[in-house]
């Protein structure tokens, strides 16, 4: 459907929101019917804008994963060739379960903008100022994109909403960010003021070190998940 | 909407600065901006940073300590106090956080207001408020008072009054400040649709899911416009058949 750079990149080693999440969501598709892999993989990236790419590969192996804990079942081919596959009764429980528990949120999902500012601001000689004010200006620009991919849905189509909804979590998550980021400028800034007040012989003014330079690259914009 | 168009809106080396001496502030140290028609511009920036000051200035109501205004070509140091007057009611459409519409006129008298102080006859000017209200979809809303309409569609109303007629320069002051979430997103898909109709406007807002609407984001800090950004080439992002 649709194709957002810098997600592909981020999330091509790992599944974004985790391996646990596509081995539900394919669980819960085949509710809707038995199916194949090339339709269960074309109707998860339907439903999330194609946001996170399934390879098929990675299908067949999750369904055979889920066949051998007995959540799904072969049976037989459409005819075609195609070998389908429906839940058991134990897949059907297994679903409502997930649908009923809350996504854990205890292990903080590694996040390189808050390491990458971590490291900055206690190694010498680095310009934070403009690392924020880069990191700012990059995820902005992400989010303008999210923003017109979502002018361009049809509101009123029934069929878009759930890629919108993916697109109105990143657009949130981007957000977020800008806000934290505004939030780590404000804080320096303070900081540095109270350090100038500590020692006379300097300024008050906080030096305007925001100006952007070209030596910082910004972190790969967020894919949703972190 | 480049260097060949004729900007709406230009700002060159605006510096604005408020007291004197001891209580000096610079609220703008050489801005530069050019709004060309058909642009949406979001300027960010925490308070203090000279944001408000930038729209009043663009809008002539406050005038810079130096640099250049001009709207639609004219400079604005080059105007008298009515001919800016002037400029100001039938080039410049303002929208505020909140709405600011006269509550004893209905939406369509408030959206003709401005033609009518600028010396439109009534019935003209209610027939091109009415098609102001229709091109935004509200036309139902015409006949109604302000505190019979929610703040979305009060807002709704206020863009009206901001585009009637052939001003195409809307200056809006956190227009989505007042609004819910989902309200102001429907407040910002009007503007948006409106400059995407060739009106040009210039957004302050600290809501950085507001400002995403816009073709581009100015950052200020201290008065300094620090950074810019633009969607990046929409090749690289989508199927061509979407674009």
């Amino acid at each position: 459907m649709v194709c957002i750079p810098g997600m592909v990149a981020s999330g091509g080693h790992e599944n974004p929101g985790g391996p646990m999440s596509v081995r539900h969501s394919l669980l819960a598709l085949l509710e809707e019917g038995p199916m194949y892999g090339y339709q269960l993989r074309a109707e998860f990236e339907r439903r999330t804008g194609g946001t996170w790419p399934l390879n098929v590969g990675q299908v067949y192996s999750t369904l055979a994963r889920l066949e051998r804990d007995g959540l799904v079942e072969a049976r037989g081919d459409d005819g075609e060739g195609h070998r389908m596959y429906a839940a058991t009764p134990a897949g059907t429980a297994a679903v409502g379960e997930w649908f009923a528990t809350p996504v854990a949120r205890s292990q903080p999902a590694r996040d390189e903008l808050a390491i990458k500012l971590a490291v900055a601001v206690t190694v010498p000689g680095v310009d934070v100022g403009a690392m924020i004010q880069q990191q700012r200006s990059a995820t902005m620009t992400a989010l303008q994109e999210y923003t017109r991919l979502k002018a361009r849905a049809a509101v009123d189509d029934p069929a878009e909403l759930a890629w919108t909804l993916v697109l109105d979590s990143l657009v949130f998550a981007a957000e977020s960010e800008i806000r934290w980021l505004d939030h780590c400028e404000t804080r320096l800034r303070r900081a540095e003021i109270d350090r100038a007040r500590r020692t006379p012989s300097s300024s008050v003014e906080p030096s305007s070190s925001v100006e952007p330079s070209s030596s910082v690259e910004p972190v790969e914009t967020p894919g949703g998940a972190r | 909407m480049n260097a060949a168009g004729t900007a709406v809106l230009r700002l060159d080396d605006v510096h604005r600065v408020h007291g004197q001496a001891a209580t000096e502030v610079q609220a703008l140290r050489g801005v530069s901006l050019a709004v060309y028609p058909g642009e949406l511009v979001a300027v960010m920036g925490p308070s203090g940073s000279g944001k408000s000051t930038l729209l009043t200035i663009a809008g002539g109501l406050d005038s810079p300590t130096s640099g250049t205004v001009c709207v639609e070509g004219r400079d604005l140091g080059g105007l008298d106090r009515a001919g800016r007057a002037r400029l100001r009611r039938t080039s410049v459409g303002y929208v505020f956080q909140d709405f600011n519409l006269v509550p004893a006129l209905t939406a369509a008298e408030n959206a003709a207001l401005p033609l009518e102080l600028d010396g439109v006859r009534a019935r003209a000017a209610r027939g091109a408020a009415l098609a102001a209200l229709g091109e935004l979809g509200i036309e139902e809303l015409a006949d109604r008072f302000p505190d019979q309409m929610s703040g979305g569609q009060q807002q709704r109303v206020a863009i009206a009054r901001a585009v009637v007629g052939e001003r195409r320069l809307v200056l809006a002051d956190e227009p989505t400040g007042a609004l819910d979430s989902e309200t102001g997103e429907e407040v910002l898909r009007m503007l948006r649709a409106r400059c995407d109709a060739g009106t040009a406007a210039v957004m302050v807002t600290h809501e950085a899911r507001h400002a995403a609407w816009a073709d581009r984001v100015v950052f200020l800090r201290d008065g300094v416009v620090v950074d810019e950004s633009s969607p990046l080439p929409p090749t690289a992002l989508l199927e061509p058949s979407l674009r």
